[in-house]
Protein backbone atom coordinates (compact mmCIF):
# COMPACT_ATOMS: atom_id res chain seq x y z
CA UNK A 1 0.00 0.00 0.00
CA UNK A 2 1.30 3.03 -1.12
CA UNK A 3 -0.20 5.91 1.10
CA UNK A 4 -0.53 9.75 0.33
CA UNK A 5 0.84 12.26 2.52
CA UNK A 6 -0.86 15.62 2.72
CA UNK A 7 0.51 18.84 4.16
CA UNK A 8 -1.81 21.43 5.65
CA UNK A 9 -0.26 25.04 5.52
CA UNK A 10 -1.28 28.56 5.84
CA UNK A 11 1.82 30.90 6.21
CA UNK A 12 -0.39 33.04 8.79
CA UNK A 13 -1.29 31.81 11.93
CA UNK A 14 -4.95 31.49 13.20
CA UNK A 15 -6.58 30.40 10.15
CA UNK A 16 -7.67 27.12 11.00
CA UNK A 17 -5.01 24.87 10.17
CA UNK A 18 -5.42 22.81 13.48
CA UNK A 19 -9.09 22.47 13.15
CA UNK A 20 -8.61 21.48 9.15
CA UNK A 21 -6.43 18.68 9.74
CA UNK A 22 -8.21 17.32 12.76
CA UNK A 23 -11.71 17.40 10.68
CA UNK A 24 -10.13 15.52 7.66
CA UNK A 25 -8.53 13.37 9.85
CA UNK A 26 -11.62 12.63 11.87
CA UNK A 27 -13.93 12.77 8.34
CA UNK A 28 -11.41 10.44 6.25
CA UNK A 29 -11.07 8.06 9.46
CA UNK A 30 -15.27 7.68 8.77
CA UNK A 31 -14.50 6.85 5.16
CA UNK A 32 -12.53 4.06 6.36
CA UNK A 33 -9.40 5.06 5.58
CA UNK A 34 -6.25 4.41 7.37
CA UNK A 35 -5.23 7.58 8.73
CA UNK A 36 -2.32 9.00 10.56
CA UNK A 37 -2.11 12.99 11.91
CA UNK A 38 0.96 14.72 12.56
CA UNK A 39 1.18 17.44 14.55
CA UNK A 40 4.61 18.88 13.43
CA UNK A 41 4.52 22.45 15.45
CA UNK A 42 6.98 21.20 17.74
CA UNK A 43 6.85 23.55 21.04
CA UNK A 44 3.67 24.66 20.50
CA UNK A 45 1.42 21.66 20.49
CA UNK A 46 -2.51 21.85 19.75
CA UNK A 47 -4.04 18.94 17.46
CA UNK A 48 -3.96 16.59 20.50
CA UNK A 49 -6.22 19.19 22.20
CA UNK A 50 -8.58 19.62 19.64
CA UNK A 51 -8.82 15.80 18.75
CA UNK A 52 -9.77 15.40 22.67
CA UNK A 53 -6.52 12.95 23.20
CA UNK A 54 -4.32 15.40 25.21
CA UNK A 55 -4.50 13.02 28.40
CA UNK A 56 -3.17 9.59 26.49
CA UNK A 57 -0.20 11.22 25.24
CA UNK A 58 3.04 9.21 26.25
CA UNK A 59 5.90 9.72 23.33
CA UNK A 60 5.90 12.63 20.98
CA UNK A 61 7.52 13.12 17.56
CA UNK A 62 10.88 14.21 18.67
CA UNK A 63 11.08 10.87 20.95
CA UNK A 64 10.31 8.68 17.83
CA UNK A 65 12.64 10.97 15.35
CA UNK A 66 15.67 10.74 18.39
CA UNK A 67 15.25 7.18 18.66
CA UNK A 68 13.78 7.06 22.58
CA UNK A 69 10.10 5.24 21.13
CA UNK A 70 9.37 3.11 18.92
CA UNK A 71 6.81 4.57 16.66
CA UNK A 72 3.80 2.25 17.03
CA UNK A 73 4.31 2.14 20.67
CA UNK A 74 4.30 6.56 20.21
CA UNK A 75 1.17 7.04 17.88
CA UNK A 76 -1.91 7.66 20.13
CA UNK A 77 -5.13 5.67 18.93
CA UNK A 78 -8.57 7.90 18.55
CA UNK A 79 -11.15 6.80 21.11
CA UNK A 80 -13.56 6.44 18.17
CA UNK A 81 -11.35 5.01 15.26
CA UNK A 82 -9.70 2.08 15.43
CA UNK A 83 -7.59 3.46 12.05
CA UNK A 84 -6.83 6.93 12.95
CA UNK A 85 -3.96 8.00 15.01
CA UNK A 86 -2.32 11.21 16.20
CA UNK A 87 1.88 11.49 16.72
CA UNK A 88 1.91 14.52 18.96
CA UNK A 89 4.43 17.64 18.45
CA UNK A 90 6.65 17.66 21.08
CA UNK A 91 6.07 20.81 23.77
CA UNK A 92 9.87 21.69 25.06
CA UNK A 93 11.92 21.61 22.09
CA UNK A 94 11.78 23.66 19.57
CA UNK A 95 11.62 23.04 15.33
CA UNK A 96 15.18 22.24 14.90
CA UNK A 97 15.01 19.23 16.97
CA UNK A 98 13.56 17.56 13.83
CA UNK A 99 14.90 17.98 9.69
CA UNK A 100 13.02 17.72 6.80
CA UNK A 101 14.76 14.22 6.36
CA UNK A 102 13.58 12.58 9.55
CA UNK A 103 10.06 13.55 8.43
CA UNK A 104 10.96 11.65 4.46
CA UNK A 105 12.39 8.71 6.84
CA UNK A 106 8.87 8.91 9.25
CA UNK A 107 6.71 9.06 6.75
CA UNK A 108 7.99 6.36 4.33
CA UNK A 109 8.01 4.45 7.25
CA UNK A 110 3.57 4.79 7.89
CA UNK A 111 3.06 5.26 4.12
CA UNK A 112 2.96 1.12 3.87
CA UNK A 113 0.47 0.77 6.19
CA UNK A 114 -1.80 3.75 6.28
CA UNK A 115 -3.91 5.70 3.48
CA UNK A 116 -3.30 9.25 4.70
CA UNK A 117 -0.63 10.84 6.44
CA UNK A 118 -1.46 14.02 7.31
CA UNK A 119 0.63 16.91 8.68
CA UNK A 120 0.00 19.90 10.34
CA UNK A 121 2.16 21.99 9.63
CA UNK A 122 3.65 25.19 11.61
CA UNK A 123 2.65 28.83 10.88
CA UNK A 124 5.65 30.80 9.23
CA UNK A 125 8.31 30.02 6.73
CA UNK A 126 11.00 28.53 8.69
CA UNK A 127 11.93 24.94 9.81
CA UNK A 128 9.16 23.90 11.38
CA UNK A 129 7.07 24.61 7.34
CA UNK A 130 9.91 23.15 5.16
CA UNK A 131 9.78 19.94 7.65
CA UNK A 132 6.00 19.74 7.21
CA UNK A 133 6.39 20.22 3.24
CA UNK A 134 9.58 17.93 2.47
CA UNK A 135 7.55 14.90 2.66
CA UNK A 136 4.57 16.05 1.05
CA UNK A 137 2.41 14.62 -1.87
CA UNK A 138 -0.30 17.25 -1.85
CA UNK A 139 -0.42 20.70 0.16
CA UNK A 140 -3.89 22.00 0.97
CA UNK A 141 -3.66 25.66 1.91
CA UNK A 142 -5.77 26.85 4.43
CA UNK A 143 -6.66 30.40 4.42
CA UNK A 144 -9.18 33.21 5.23
CA UNK A 145 -11.07 35.43 3.01
CA UNK A 146 -9.15 38.34 4.53
CA UNK A 147 -6.52 40.43 3.32
CA UNK A 148 -3.33 39.11 5.29
CA UNK A 149 -4.42 35.48 5.02
CA UNK A 150 -4.93 35.89 1.47
CA UNK A 151 -1.20 37.31 1.36
CA UNK A 152 0.34 35.11 3.34
CA UNK A 153 -1.40 32.06 1.47
CA UNK A 154 0.25 33.34 -1.99
CA UNK A 155 3.18 33.66 0.06
CA UNK A 156 3.00 30.02 0.72
CA UNK A 157 2.35 28.87 -2.42
CA UNK A 158 5.51 30.53 -4.01
CA UNK A 159 6.73 28.67 -1.62
CA UNK A 160 5.16 25.20 -2.52
CA UNK A 161 5.49 25.61 -5.90
CA UNK A 162 9.28 25.93 -6.00
CA UNK A 163 10.50 23.12 -3.75
CA UNK A 164 8.26 21.21 -7.08
CA UNK A 165 5.22 19.98 -4.09
CA UNK A 166 2.76 21.95 -6.07
CA UNK A 167 -0.06 23.27 -6.91
CA UNK A 168 -1.73 23.55 -3.83
CA UNK A 169 -5.10 23.06 -2.95
CA UNK A 170 -6.85 25.46 -1.09
CA UNK A 171 -9.32 25.26 1.67
CA UNK A 172 -10.86 29.30 2.55
CA UNK A 173 -12.12 28.86 5.80
CA UNK A 174 -14.70 30.98 8.06
CA UNK A 175 -16.13 32.37 5.37
CA UNK A 176 -19.44 34.14 6.47
CA UNK A 177 -22.33 34.31 3.54
CA UNK A 178 -24.09 36.94 5.03
CA UNK A 179 -20.72 39.74 4.78
CA UNK A 180 -20.20 38.33 0.83
CA UNK A 181 -23.60 38.91 0.06
CA UNK A 182 -23.58 42.52 1.40
CA UNK A 183 -20.20 42.79 -0.20
CA UNK A 184 -18.26 43.56 3.07
CA UNK A 185 -16.33 40.26 2.37
CA UNK A 186 -14.27 38.95 -0.47
CA UNK A 187 -15.98 35.90 -1.79
CA UNK A 188 -14.49 32.36 -2.85
CA UNK A 189 -14.39 33.73 -5.94
CA UNK A 190 -12.82 36.45 -5.20
CA UNK A 191 -9.67 34.08 -3.42
CA UNK A 192 -10.00 31.97 -6.82
CA UNK A 193 -9.08 35.19 -8.91
CA UNK A 194 -6.29 36.41 -6.40
CA UNK A 195 -4.17 32.95 -5.83
CA UNK A 196 -5.18 31.43 -9.31
CA UNK A 197 -5.81 27.74 -7.02
CA UNK A 198 -7.70 25.19 -7.46
CA UNK A 199 -10.45 25.13 -4.23
CA UNK A 200 -11.02 22.21 -2.46
CA UNK A 201 -13.38 23.04 -0.23
CA UNK A 202 -15.11 26.26 1.51
CA UNK A 203 -15.93 26.23 5.02
CA UNK A 204 -18.53 28.63 6.24
CA UNK A 205 -17.82 30.76 9.90
CA UNK A 206 -19.80 28.14 12.54
CA UNK A 207 -20.07 28.57 16.01
CA UNK A 208 -20.08 24.74 16.77
CA UNK A 209 -16.75 25.18 15.59
CA UNK A 210 -15.74 26.72 18.89
CA UNK A 211 -18.05 23.93 20.69
CA UNK A 212 -15.88 21.28 19.24
CA UNK A 213 -12.70 22.49 20.36
CA UNK A 214 -13.52 23.31 24.16
CA UNK A 215 -15.00 19.84 24.01
CA UNK A 216 -11.91 18.03 22.02
CA UNK A 217 -15.28 16.72 20.04
CA UNK A 218 -14.05 17.70 16.36
CA UNK A 219 -17.08 19.40 14.40
CA UNK A 220 -17.52 16.70 11.33
CA UNK A 221 -18.64 14.64 14.35
CA UNK A 222 -21.40 17.11 14.53
CA UNK A 223 -24.07 16.14 11.94
CA UNK A 224 -25.69 19.73 12.42
CA UNK A 225 -23.07 21.58 11.84
CA UNK A 226 -22.65 23.36 8.38
CA UNK A 227 -18.53 23.54 8.75
CA UNK A 228 -18.52 20.08 9.90
CA UNK A 229 -20.33 18.38 6.24
CA UNK A 230 -17.82 21.07 4.40
CA UNK A 231 -14.84 19.60 6.16
CA UNK A 232 -16.40 16.24 5.38
CA UNK A 233 -16.87 17.21 1.54
CA UNK A 234 -13.07 17.76 1.92
CA UNK A 235 -12.45 14.62 2.86
CA UNK A 236 -13.67 13.45 -0.01
CA UNK A 237 -12.81 15.17 -2.55
CA UNK A 238 -9.71 14.10 -1.35
CA UNK A 239 -10.06 10.70 -1.99
CA UNK A 240 -10.88 11.81 -5.59
CA UNK A 241 -14.88 11.81 -5.24
CA UNK A 242 -16.27 14.52 -7.64
CA UNK A 243 -18.36 16.41 -4.30
CA UNK A 244 -20.49 19.91 -5.21
CA UNK A 245 -20.30 22.34 -3.19
CA UNK A 246 -22.75 23.42 -0.43
CA UNK A 247 -25.00 25.99 -1.11
CA UNK A 248 -24.37 28.43 1.56
CA UNK A 249 -26.73 30.89 0.67
CA UNK A 250 -30.09 28.83 1.30
CA UNK A 251 -31.64 31.16 3.77
CA UNK A 252 -32.37 34.78 2.04
CA UNK A 253 -32.99 37.72 3.99
CA UNK A 254 -36.22 39.49 3.62
CA UNK A 255 -34.56 41.88 1.20
CA UNK A 256 -32.98 39.29 -0.64
CA UNK A 257 -36.45 37.68 -1.01
CA UNK A 258 -38.05 41.18 -2.03
CA UNK A 259 -35.56 41.35 -4.67
CA UNK A 260 -35.66 37.99 -6.22
CA UNK A 261 -39.79 38.38 -6.09
CA UNK A 262 -39.37 41.75 -7.99
CA UNK A 263 -37.03 40.70 -10.64
CA UNK A 264 -39.46 37.81 -11.41
CA UNK A 265 -36.67 34.66 -10.15
CA UNK B 1 -34.93 47.18 -10.10
CA UNK B 2 -32.65 45.63 -7.91
CA UNK B 3 -29.89 48.56 -8.33
CA UNK B 4 -33.14 50.75 -7.58
CA UNK B 5 -33.35 48.90 -4.45
CA UNK B 6 -29.95 48.55 -3.22
CA UNK B 7 -29.66 52.47 -3.73
CA UNK B 8 -33.06 52.56 -1.88
CA UNK B 9 -31.99 50.35 0.72
CA UNK B 10 -28.09 52.21 0.79
CA UNK B 11 -26.90 48.52 -0.36
CA UNK B 12 -23.61 48.89 -2.99
CA UNK B 13 -22.61 46.20 -4.10
CA UNK B 14 -19.52 47.31 -4.30
CA UNK B 15 -18.61 47.04 -0.30
CA UNK B 16 -14.94 46.70 1.07
CA UNK B 17 -14.63 43.38 0.18
CA UNK B 18 -14.10 44.83 -3.51
CA UNK B 19 -11.35 47.50 -1.34
CA UNK B 20 -9.83 44.63 -0.34
CA UNK B 21 -9.67 42.62 -3.66
CA UNK B 22 -8.20 45.29 -5.00
CA UNK B 23 -5.52 45.92 -2.71
CA UNK B 24 -4.60 42.24 -2.70
CA UNK B 25 -4.00 42.35 -6.62
CA UNK B 26 -1.48 45.29 -6.21
CA UNK B 27 0.24 44.13 -3.28
CA UNK B 28 0.96 41.00 -4.45
CA UNK B 29 1.96 42.15 -8.13
CA UNK B 30 4.81 44.15 -6.11
CA UNK B 31 5.80 40.48 -3.50
CA UNK B 32 5.40 38.23 -6.68
CA UNK B 33 8.26 39.94 -8.25
CA UNK B 34 9.90 40.78 -5.25
CA UNK B 35 9.88 44.80 -5.93
CA UNK B 36 8.20 46.91 -3.47
CA UNK B 37 6.24 49.77 -5.23
CA UNK B 38 8.23 52.29 -3.74
CA UNK B 39 10.97 50.93 -5.90
CA UNK B 40 9.20 50.18 -8.77
CA UNK B 41 8.22 54.22 -8.57
CA UNK B 42 12.00 54.69 -8.79
CA UNK B 43 12.95 52.54 -11.63
CA UNK B 44 9.86 54.24 -13.69
CA UNK B 45 11.55 57.57 -13.22
CA UNK B 46 14.86 56.19 -13.91
CA UNK B 47 13.34 54.86 -17.24
CA UNK B 48 11.94 57.55 -18.00
CA UNK B 49 14.51 59.21 -17.85
CA UNK B 50 17.06 57.42 -19.86
CA UNK B 51 14.21 57.28 -22.79
CA UNK B 52 13.73 61.11 -22.75
CA UNK B 53 17.56 61.52 -23.55
CA UNK B 54 16.69 60.12 -26.74
CA UNK B 55 13.65 60.61 -27.74
CA UNK B 56 10.80 63.59 -26.63
CA UNK B 57 8.51 61.84 -25.07
CA UNK B 58 5.17 63.12 -24.18
CA UNK B 59 5.40 62.57 -20.08
CA UNK B 60 1.57 63.71 -19.14
CA UNK B 61 1.00 60.43 -21.10
CA UNK B 62 3.11 58.38 -20.21
CA UNK B 63 2.04 54.83 -18.60
CA UNK B 64 4.82 52.33 -17.22
CA UNK B 65 2.37 49.24 -15.45
CA UNK B 66 3.14 45.67 -13.80
CA UNK B 67 0.66 43.34 -15.48
CA UNK B 68 0.65 39.59 -13.99
CA UNK B 69 -1.61 36.56 -15.59
CA UNK B 70 -0.71 34.60 -12.86
CA UNK B 71 1.87 34.08 -9.92
CA UNK B 72 4.57 32.87 -12.82
CA UNK B 73 4.01 35.15 -15.49
CA UNK B 74 4.43 39.24 -15.31
CA UNK B 75 5.71 41.83 -17.08
CA UNK B 76 6.41 45.37 -17.52
CA UNK B 77 4.82 46.87 -20.11
CA UNK B 78 5.49 50.57 -20.82
CA UNK B 79 3.19 53.23 -22.67
CA UNK B 80 5.40 56.13 -23.78
CA UNK B 81 4.12 58.32 -26.68
CA UNK B 82 6.54 60.47 -28.64
CA UNK B 83 6.34 64.10 -29.09
CA UNK B 84 7.04 63.68 -33.34
CA UNK B 85 7.40 67.26 -34.35
CA UNK B 86 8.31 66.67 -37.94
CA UNK B 87 5.11 64.53 -38.01
CA UNK B 88 3.29 67.09 -36.41
CA UNK B 89 4.28 69.79 -38.75
CA UNK B 90 3.23 67.81 -41.87
CA UNK B 91 0.14 66.81 -40.47
CA UNK B 92 0.12 62.77 -41.69
CA UNK B 93 0.31 60.07 -38.97
CA UNK B 94 -0.69 59.81 -35.55
CA UNK B 95 1.92 59.72 -33.25
CA UNK B 96 3.83 56.70 -32.83
CA UNK B 97 4.17 55.03 -29.71
CA UNK B 98 6.77 53.05 -28.13
CA UNK B 99 6.18 49.90 -26.19
CA UNK B 100 8.98 48.83 -24.10
CA UNK B 101 7.80 45.09 -22.75
CA UNK B 102 9.83 43.25 -20.02
CA UNK B 103 9.09 39.98 -18.91
CA UNK B 104 10.00 39.36 -15.34
CA UNK B 105 9.76 35.61 -15.66
CA UNK B 106 9.45 33.03 -12.88
CA UNK B 107 13.33 34.01 -11.35
CA UNK B 108 11.67 37.70 -10.79
CA UNK B 109 13.87 39.58 -11.73
CA UNK B 110 13.69 41.95 -15.10
CA UNK B 111 15.92 42.24 -18.02
CA UNK B 112 14.36 44.93 -20.70
CA UNK B 113 13.96 43.73 -23.90
CA UNK B 114 13.54 45.05 -27.61
CA UNK B 115 10.48 47.43 -28.59
CA UNK B 116 8.04 44.95 -29.51
CA UNK B 117 8.97 43.79 -33.53
CA UNK B 118 6.21 44.44 -35.11
CA UNK B 119 5.66 48.17 -34.09
CA UNK B 120 9.19 48.70 -34.72
CA UNK B 121 9.04 47.17 -37.89
CA UNK B 122 5.93 49.49 -39.09
CA UNK B 123 7.80 52.51 -37.85
CA UNK B 124 10.78 51.39 -39.83
CA UNK B 125 8.41 51.06 -43.41
CA UNK B 126 6.77 54.21 -42.82
CA UNK B 127 10.33 55.90 -42.80
CA UNK B 128 11.27 54.35 -45.67
CA UNK B 129 8.40 56.15 -47.66
CA UNK B 130 10.19 59.06 -47.38
CA UNK B 131 13.43 60.78 -48.00
CA UNK B 132 16.12 60.69 -45.82
CA UNK B 133 15.71 62.39 -42.88
CA UNK B 134 18.61 64.87 -43.45
CA UNK B 135 16.56 65.97 -46.73
CA UNK B 136 13.48 66.69 -44.60
CA UNK B 137 13.07 70.11 -44.04
CA UNK B 138 14.21 71.13 -47.73
CA UNK B 139 11.88 68.04 -48.81
CA UNK B 140 8.93 70.10 -46.81
CA UNK B 141 9.51 73.12 -47.74
CA UNK B 142 9.30 72.79 -51.20
CA UNK B 143 6.12 70.11 -50.40
CA UNK B 144 4.70 73.59 -49.19
CA UNK B 145 5.66 75.23 -52.37
CA UNK B 146 3.72 73.21 -54.34
CA UNK B 147 0.57 73.37 -52.64
CA UNK B 148 0.91 77.25 -52.65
Amino acid sequence: MAGKVVTISSGKGGVGKTTATANLGISLASLGKKVVVIDADIGLRNLDVIMGLENRIVYDLVDIVEGRSKLRQSMIKHKKFEDLFLIPAAQTRDKMAVSPEDMVKLTDELREDYDYVLIDSPAGIERGFRNALEPADEVLIVTNPEVSAVRDADRITGLIEAADKGPGRLIINRLKPDLVKKGEMLSSDDVYDILGLKIIGIIPEDELVLSASNSGIPVTLNMDSKAGMAFNNVARRLTGEDVPFMNLDDNPGLFQRLVRFLDGR
Amino acid sequence: MTSLLNRLFGRTKRGSGATAKNRLHFVLQHDRINLPPERAEEMKKEILAVIVKYLAVDQERVEIALEQRDRMHSKLVAELPIVNETYKSENLKPEPVATVATDAGSNGAGKVNEGEPEDASAEDAEEDDKEPVADKSDEDSSKDDDKR
